[in-house]
């Protein structure tokens, strides 16, 4: 069993998403480590791009104060591999094309193999193009996650069949953040992927709150939270890790009763 | 790979949730391209409303002073709100009334798209909502006015830069929120496909027309046709009917800004690389780390990091070619044109006209370029005023 898959075998995983020096590299590190501490079962390393646009304003805010910090990839491959000597439970990187494209997709999936990564989320590959990156990553026993949406229909089965570690399944239209509700039949859409494949799902987009997560989770294997997380990590700054894995065990004991 | 490439240039690099509204546009673009009455209506607007056929102007006076090439101006300055820009919105938001769509939203960094959308929109009856970098909203002040007195909604964009690249991605954040009753009208020649290629066949019309116009002129083809390029929508309009007549110089002109020497340029084929991003493979100013550049040109129409798939194809085959041309030489050629032929061109199109001064007086009086005169110049005179000294407020 891959790492990713045993995220998803002690009942329902929590997943989630930083990003890589927001405030910085160092506070990230201490942040991933409680995070593991507070229950965390699965970690999303987001390296920063210029411009997220898949992001909603938290995460677009916390990619410009990391890269205005000087962070780049190198550094972030150097700071997972650190991270790997202690942290056990699986992580995987979450950026935008552009920054795995031109670092090389074959050399960026060779350093994200010897760091110890599991995997890679790109939200602006969509089925259509992913040969080109998920070829050179499967050479290298990574997983690339793949995406369905509200929008998805019909395309859920032909994703499925293909979908590598976890299927991420997007709660709501729109880009990522915070919403106060979640109106989209998440029932249906893990129903769609679960027909033509036995891989776990986790759902995504919006959820911050322990009823939001206890909700989604029932629907799903697990549920992935970010710019909650993000937007504590603004608001603190190098104080952020207490606070994040006071979170993060205040979401993880909510599923933990389904 | 796939579908929608130029070379490798191209592909279609969003985000999930906007596939099936991609898709959903591919096909009912393959089924109205064909459909006479679609193409009837289309071409009543850009005759009836638009102004069609725009005129092929031979400048006399600039060809005489240049002392070489005969000079011919396209004068899309002089269409219905007073760019190309009014070519691919009226076609794209006919089709997305026939799509049954109610609102279209689109990103614009001049201005003239923005423009062309909400008088579009006005006309047929659509809802309306522009994304503009606010440093832009802030350069062209007139235009946003225009757009609301048309009925649209101005979203001034405060992320990243504030200019176009900025405007764009704010749009694709907007449509992966509200896709149902929503077409997104891309601006220029770029995005995912089906995008590069719509606008393409949409602009096209530019070339058609010049091919017609010049061979009853002058009973032959044209020496080099000259364009600026940003996104690339007027230049790959005014190329495409050519691209076969390979005697025929495609050159497009992009803006150096203060040098392709420094950081402050927004010439992407001089000094940018391969990437992806804005739901392309493309050229793209970045760093090495593929962090989109901040770029800079004093034309927020060229103002953009990026240049659409077909162009990078058409220079990687070196079919056209593709020049650099600073602030002060549009600046010159602004100037120049206003003086010499008592037209003031757009300081987008003044990026052709620059290169046009270098060229002509290097070639034989029996050779002819065609400057395809993308926009009209009123939008930047408090703008050019001001880049030389005069404080002047619209």
């Amino acid at each position: 069993m891959s790492r990713i898959r045993e995220a998803f075998s002690n009942g329902k995983a929590f997943i989630h998403f930083i990003t890589c020096g927001d405030p910085s590299l160092e506070v990230t590190k201490e942040i991933v480590k409680e995070m593991e501490k507070a229950g965390a079962d699965l970690i999303e390393l987001g390296i920063p791009f210029s411009d997220p646009t898949a992001e909603g304003p938290v995460i677009q805010a916390a990619n410009v104060r990391a890269l205005s910090g000087g962070v780049t990839t190198d550094k972030i491959f150097e700071m997972a591999k650190e991270l790997r000597e202690t942290v056990k439970i699986p992580m995987v990187f979450m950026t935008y094309a552009n920054v795995v494209f031109s670092y090389g997709i074959e050399r960026f999936a060779q350093k994200t193999e010897q760091t110890g990564m599991d995997g890679i989320i790109l939200p602006d590959i969509p089925y259509e193009e992913k040969e080109e990156f998920a070829s050179v990553f499967r050479k290298y026993g990574l997983d690339m996650i793949s995406l369905i949406a509200p929008t998805s229909h019909d395309r859920i089965s032909m994703i499925a069949k293909e979908a590598e570690g976890f299927v991420y399944c997007v709660s709501s239209l729109g880009v990522t953040g915070m919403r106060s509700e979640i109106t989209t039949d998440i029932d249906e859409m893990v129903g769609l992927v679960k027909k033509c494949r036995d891989i776990p799902c986790a759902v995504g987009f919006g959820i911050s709150t322990p009823e939001q997560a206890v909700k989604m989770a029932g629907a799903a294997d697990g549920v992935i939270v970010g710019s909650a997380i993000v937007k504590i990590c603004g608001q603190y700054g190098a104080d952020s890790p207490k606070y994040v894995a006071e979170y993060v065990k205040s979401m993880k004991d909510a599923i933990r009763q389904i | 790979m796939s579908k929608g490439r130029f070379g490798v240039h191209g592909g279609q690099y969003v985000p999930e949730t906007l596939m099936n509204a991609i898709i959903e546009l591919e096909e009912a673009y393959e089924h109205y391209k064909k459909d006479p009455d679609f193409n009837r209506e289309l071409e009543d607007l850009l005759n009836n409303y638009a102004g069609r056929p725009s005129r092929l102007y031979f400048a006399e006076r600039m060809s005489k002073e240049l002392g070489g090439a005969r000079i011919y101006l396209k004068r899309e300055d002089l269409n219905h709100t007073g760019a190309h820009k009014i070519n691919n919105v009226l076609g794209q938001v006919l089709l997305a009334k026939k799509m049954g769509k109610t609102r279209v939203i689109a990103e614009t960094g001049a201005g003239q798209h923005g423009v062309a959308t909400a008088t579009a929109a006005a006309l047929m009856d659509m809802e309306c909502e522009i994304f503009m970098g606010k440093e832009d909203t802030e350069r062209q002040a007139l235009n946003v006015y225009k757009m609301k007195l048309l009925g649209a909604k101005v979203n001034a964009v405060t992320t990243g830069t504030a200019t176009l690249k900025d405007a764009v991605s704010e749009a694709m954040r907007e449509w992966t929120n509200r896709i149902d009753d929503t077409h997104y009208v891309l601006g220029s020649v770029m995005g995912p496909h089906p995008f590069p290629t719509i606008v393409r066949d949409f602009q096209a019309v530019i070339s058609k027309e010049i091919k017609e116009q010049i061979l009853e002129a002058e009973g032959r083809l044209p020496d080099a046709v000259i364009a600026c390029v940003g996104g690339g929508s007027n230049a790959i309009g005014a190329f495409y009917n050519f691209i076969e007549d390979r005697e025929v110089r495609l050159i497009g002109c992009e803006a150096a800004g203060r040098g392709i020497d420094t950081a402050d340029t927004a010439a992407t084929i001089s000094t940018g690389r391969l990437g992806i991003f804005h739901g392309m493979k493309s050229y793209f100013c970045q760093d090495e780390y593929g962090q989109i550049a901040p770029v800079y040109s004093i034309s927020a129409g060229l103002d953009y990091p990026g240049v659409g798939p077909e162009h990078a194809d058409l220079y990687d085959t070196g079919r056209a070619e593709y020049v650099a041309i600073t602030d002060d030489e549009a600046v010159d050629a602004f100037e120049y044109l206003s003086k010499t032929e008592g037209i003031i061109p757009a300081i987008e199109s003044a990026h052709a006209v620059a290169y046009a001064m270098k060229l002509a007086p290097a070639m034989g009086r029996d050779k002819i370029i065609v400057v395809n005169l993308s926009g009209r110049g009123d939008k930047d005179c408090a703008a050019i005023a001001r880049y030389r000294g005069e404080d002047i407020h619209e």
